[in-house]
C-alpha cells in the first residue's frame, strides 16, 4: 500500500506533463498546471518546512485564499511527511479578535508546529499565539522561495507509512476547530477506490469544483481524489463562485466537465442567480454527474436545476446524490450513476409521528425523499433506535456506519472520539432509514448542528456569541436552523429571553445580537425573536432542548 | 439624485435581500464589512441593482471597498448613469 507522498512521485517521474489541474482564478488567465509543477511548488514548500525545522508526523496549519500557494503549501506539507490542516481565510465580515480567539482554539487542541499564511496576515497570527505556544514558525508564503525539482530521497513524505495520519479536517466556530478529524493515507486511499469505482471514474473524466478545500466535498471530491487518480481538475474559488455563480456553467462548457459536488443550496442559487447572457453558448452536455451533497437534499432544488439549465444541454439523468462525512473520509453512499435517482413519496404523518417512513397513499400529505443511493463498497450502514437497537426497513432512527474508511480519531481527542462510537459503529448523528433494498435516505439531524449552504455551524459557538450582548443572560438563549425552501438551505434564526419589556428596548437587543453574532462567526441570522422570560424549555438535567424550542418558535411564528 | 436614489435602495434592500421589510438602513451605515448583507446575498445586490436602474456591477466589484454603504452604492450607480 502506497502514501500519497509514492503517487505524486509516480506521477512526477513517468508522467511529469500530464494534467494535474486547471486553476481559474479572477483577473487571471486560466492556468495549466502539469504534475511536474505541481511537485515543483510542492517541493519549494517542503524546504521551507524543512528549514524551519518542522519535523515529519507534525501538523501545519495553512491558513491562505484559494490559489496556487494553497494548493502548493497542502502538497509541500505532504512531501515533507508533516500533516496540513487547511482553516478558512479570514472573511470581511469576521472580527479579527474572534479569528484570533478561533485560531487559538485550533492551536491549543491541535498542537501545531507552524502557520503558513500570507506577510499580511502573519501580524494576525502572531496576535492569536500565547507565550508558550507550540507553533515555532509562522511561515510567509513570500518567502518560500523558487519552485524546485523535488528529491525524493530527502523527503520526509516517502518515510511515512499508510498507517501514519496524512491530514486533518475541521469544520467552522469553537467547537468545530477543537474537532480536527484525524484521517491515514490508507483511509484516504480506500475511500477514494471505494468512491471511484461507484463514480465509474475514468481517466477522461473532467471535475469541476468551486468547493472549499477546508471542507471534506471540496477537499476529497473535488482536490485529492482528481490529483491522486490523474483525473484533470478544473478549480475555481468559492469567494468568486458566490459572486459569479454563472463561471460553474462556463467552466464546465468550455473544460467539457463530466463531473462536479454541489451542496443542495446551489441548486437553488444558481437556478435562481445567473442571467441568461451569461449563459450564452453554454453547452452543459458533458456533465454526467452532479452530486447533491452536504446538507439536506431536495427533490424541488434538483427539479429548479434541471428546468433552468436543460436548454444548455444539461441531461436529467446527471443529477446524482451522495451522503458523506470528513469521519468516513467523504462518501458513504452514492446514488444515481445506475439510474435516476430513486425518489421515494412518504406519508407526512406516519413519518412524523411514526417514525415510520411508509409509501404515501393518494389522498393523504405526503413528502418527497430524495435517496442518497446505496452504500459504498467497504462501508456498512444501519439504522438503530436511541437504544441501539437495528431497526427494520423503513424505520426512521439514527444512521451508524462501519467502514474500511473512517477516521483514526478526532485529532487529541480521546473523549470525543470514544463517544463517536458504540460496539464499532459510527454515530452519524443524522436520522434516515433504509429502503429499496439498501438505498440510503436521510431525513433529519439528531446532532446539535446547523447546516447554512454546506456549512457546518455548531449553535452553542452562536449562542456563546450571543450571550456576550447586553441585556441578555447566560443559558437564556437558543440558537437553531429553520429550512428555507426558497433557498434551498438552513437558515439561522436565535431566541433570547430578555427582562425589558420596551418594544424600543428589545429591538436595540436584537440589533446587537445580529451584530455580534455576525461579527463573532461569520453567519448571517434570519431572525433574531426576543421573548419575555421563561420561554426556553429545558431538558430534565438543564439543557436547552434545541428541538423542541424550535418547534415552539416555529408555532408561534406561524400563530402571528 | 443620489437623494432619491439612498430611501429606495433602502427599503429594497431590507425588503428584497435581508427579508426585514421594516428595517431601516442608514445611509452611511456599512453593509458589506459588517455582514448585514451576506456574501450569499452579494448577486442579489447586483441583480438588483441592474434591473432597478440598468446599471452593471461587476462581480469583482461585489466588495466592501467598491461600495460598502448605501450613499457609496448611490454614488457609482449615479456616476454609470451619467
Amino acid at each position: 500500500m502506497p502514501t500519497f507522498s509514492d503517487l505524486l512521485k509516480n506521477f512526477y517521474e513517468k508522467e511529469p506533463e500530464r494534467v494535474a489541474l486547471y486553476v481559474l482564478l479572477s483577473g487571471q488567465p486560466d492556468r495549466l498546471v502539469t504534475y511536474r509543477q505541481l511537485l515543483q511548488g510542492a517541493a519549494a514548500y517542503a524546504r521551507a518546512f524543512e528549514q524551519h525545522g518542522i519535523q515529519p508526523g507534525e501538523v501545519v496549519v495553512l491558513i491562505l485564499q484559494h490559489g496556487y500557494d494553497l494548493i502548493y503549501a497542502f502538497f509541500g506539507a505532504i512531501l515533507h511527511g508533516a500533516i496540513p490542516s487547511i482553516m478558512p481565510f479570514l472573511t470581511e465580515k469576521l472580527l479579527p479578535e474572534r479569528y484570533r480567539a478561533d485560531l487559538a482554539a485550533l492551536v491549543a487542541i491541535t498542537q501545531p508546529s507552524a502557520i503558513v499564511t500570507y506577510p499580511e496576515f502573519a501580524s494576525e497570527v502572531h496576535a492569536a499565539l500565547q507565550p508558550g505556544s507550540p507553533v515555532r514558525a509562522v511561515i510567509v508564503s513570500d518567502n518560500i522561495g523558487a519552485p524546485l525539482d523535488p528529491d525524493f530521497a530527502a523527503l520526509g513524505g516517502m518515510r511515512r507509512s499508510p498507517q501514519d495520519i496524512v491530514l486533518l479536517q475541521h469544520s467552522s466556530g469553537t467547537t468545530g476547530l477543537q474537532k480536527g478529524v484525524a484521517l491515514t493515507h490508507q483511509a484516504v486511499f480506500n475511500q477514494l477506490e471505494s468512491y471511484s469505482q461507484a463514480l465509474r471514474l475514468v481517466p477522461e473524466d473532467v471535475i469541476v469544483s468551486w468547493l472549499p478545500l477546508y471542507h471534506d466535498m471540496g477537499l476529497i471530491a473535488g482536490f485529492l481524489m482528481p490529483i491522486l487518480w490523474g483525473v484533470p481538475l478544473v478549480l475555481m474559488s468559492p469567494f468568486e463562485w458566490v459572486r459569479a455563480p454563472y463561471k460553474l456553467m462556463q467552466a464546465v462548457s468550455r473544460y467539457k466537465g463530466t463531473l462536479s459536488w454541489l451542496p443542495n443550496f446551489a441548486y437553488n442559487f444558481c437556478a435562481q442567480k445567473i442571467r441568461e447572457r451569461d449563459l450564452a453558448g453554454v453547452d452543459l452536455s458533458s456533465w454526467r454527474a452532479i452530486s447533491n451533497c452536504s446538507e439536506p437534499m431536495r427533490y424541488a432544488s434538483h427539479q429548479a436545476f434541471l428546468e433552468r439549465f436543460r436548454p444548455y444541454g444539461l441531461r436529467p439523468e446527471a443529477l446524482a446524490t451522495c451522503y458523506a462525512m470528513a469521519e468516513n473520509v467523504f462518501a458513504v453512499t452514492q446514488g444515481g450513476l445506475d439510474g435516476p435517482v430513486t425518489v421515494d413519496e412518504i406519508d407526512r404523518d406516519a413519518f412524523q409521528i411514526e417514525h415510520l417512513a411508509r409509501p404515501a397513499s393518494p389522498d393523504r400529505p405526503s413528502i418527497k425523499m430524495l435517496s442518497a443511493g446505496q452504500p459504498v463498497r467497504g462501508t456498512q450502514v444501519k439504522v438503530v433506535a436511541d437504544d441501539g437497537r437495528l431497526l427494520p426497513e423503513r424505520g426512521v432512527g439514527e444512521v451508524a456506519l462501519r467502514s474500511n474508511c473512517m477516521l483514526a480519531g478526532y485529532y487529541h481527542r480521546p473523549d470525543a472520539t470514544e463517544q463517536a462510537f458504540r460496539d464499532g459503529w459510527y454515530l452519524t448523528g443524522d436520522y434516515g432509514y433504509m429502503a429499496h433494498g439498501g438505498e440510503v435516505y436521510v431525513s433529519g439531524r439528531k446532532k446539535d448542528l446547523i447546516i447554512v449552504g454546506g456549512k457546518n455551524i455548531y449553535p452553542q459557538d452562536l449562542e456563546t456569541l450571543a450571550m456576550e450582548v447586553e441585556g441578555v443572560h447566560p443559558g437564556r438563549v437558543v440558537a437553531f436552523g429553520v429550512f428555507n425552501e426558497e433557498a434551498g438551505t438552513e437558515e439561522v434564526v436565535i431566541v433570547a429571553e430578555v427582562d425589558t419589556e420596551a418594544e424600543e428596548e428589545r429591538q436595540q437587543i436584537a440589533a446587537s445580537i445580529r451584530q455580534t453574532v455576525t461579527r463573532g462567526s461569520a453567519v448571517a441570522l434570519r431572525n433574531v425573536y426576543i421573548t419575555g422570560p421563561h420561554w426556553i424549555a429545558k431538558t430534565s438535567s438543564g439543557k436547552t432542548a434545541r428541538l423542541a424550542n424550535k418547534d415552539k418558535y416555529l408555532k408561534e411564528i406561524a400563530d402571528l | 439624485m443620489t437623494e432619491d436614489i439612498v430611501p429606495a435602495l433602502a427599503q429594497q434592500i431590507a425588503a428584497k435581500i435581508l427579508k426585514q421589510p421594516k428595517r431601516t438602513l442608514k445611509p452611511d451605515e456599512p453593509l458589506i464589512s459588517s455582514g448585514v448583507i451576506d456574501s450569499f446575498s452579494l448577486v442579489d445586490v447586483a441583480l438588483l441593482v441592474e434591473d432597478t436602474y440598468g446599471v452593471r456591477i461587476g462581480d469583482s466589484e461585489l466588495n466592501a471597498e467598491t461600495f460598502d454603504t448605501l450613499n457609496q452604492l448611490a454614488e457609482l450607480i449615479r456616476a454609470r448613469q451619467a
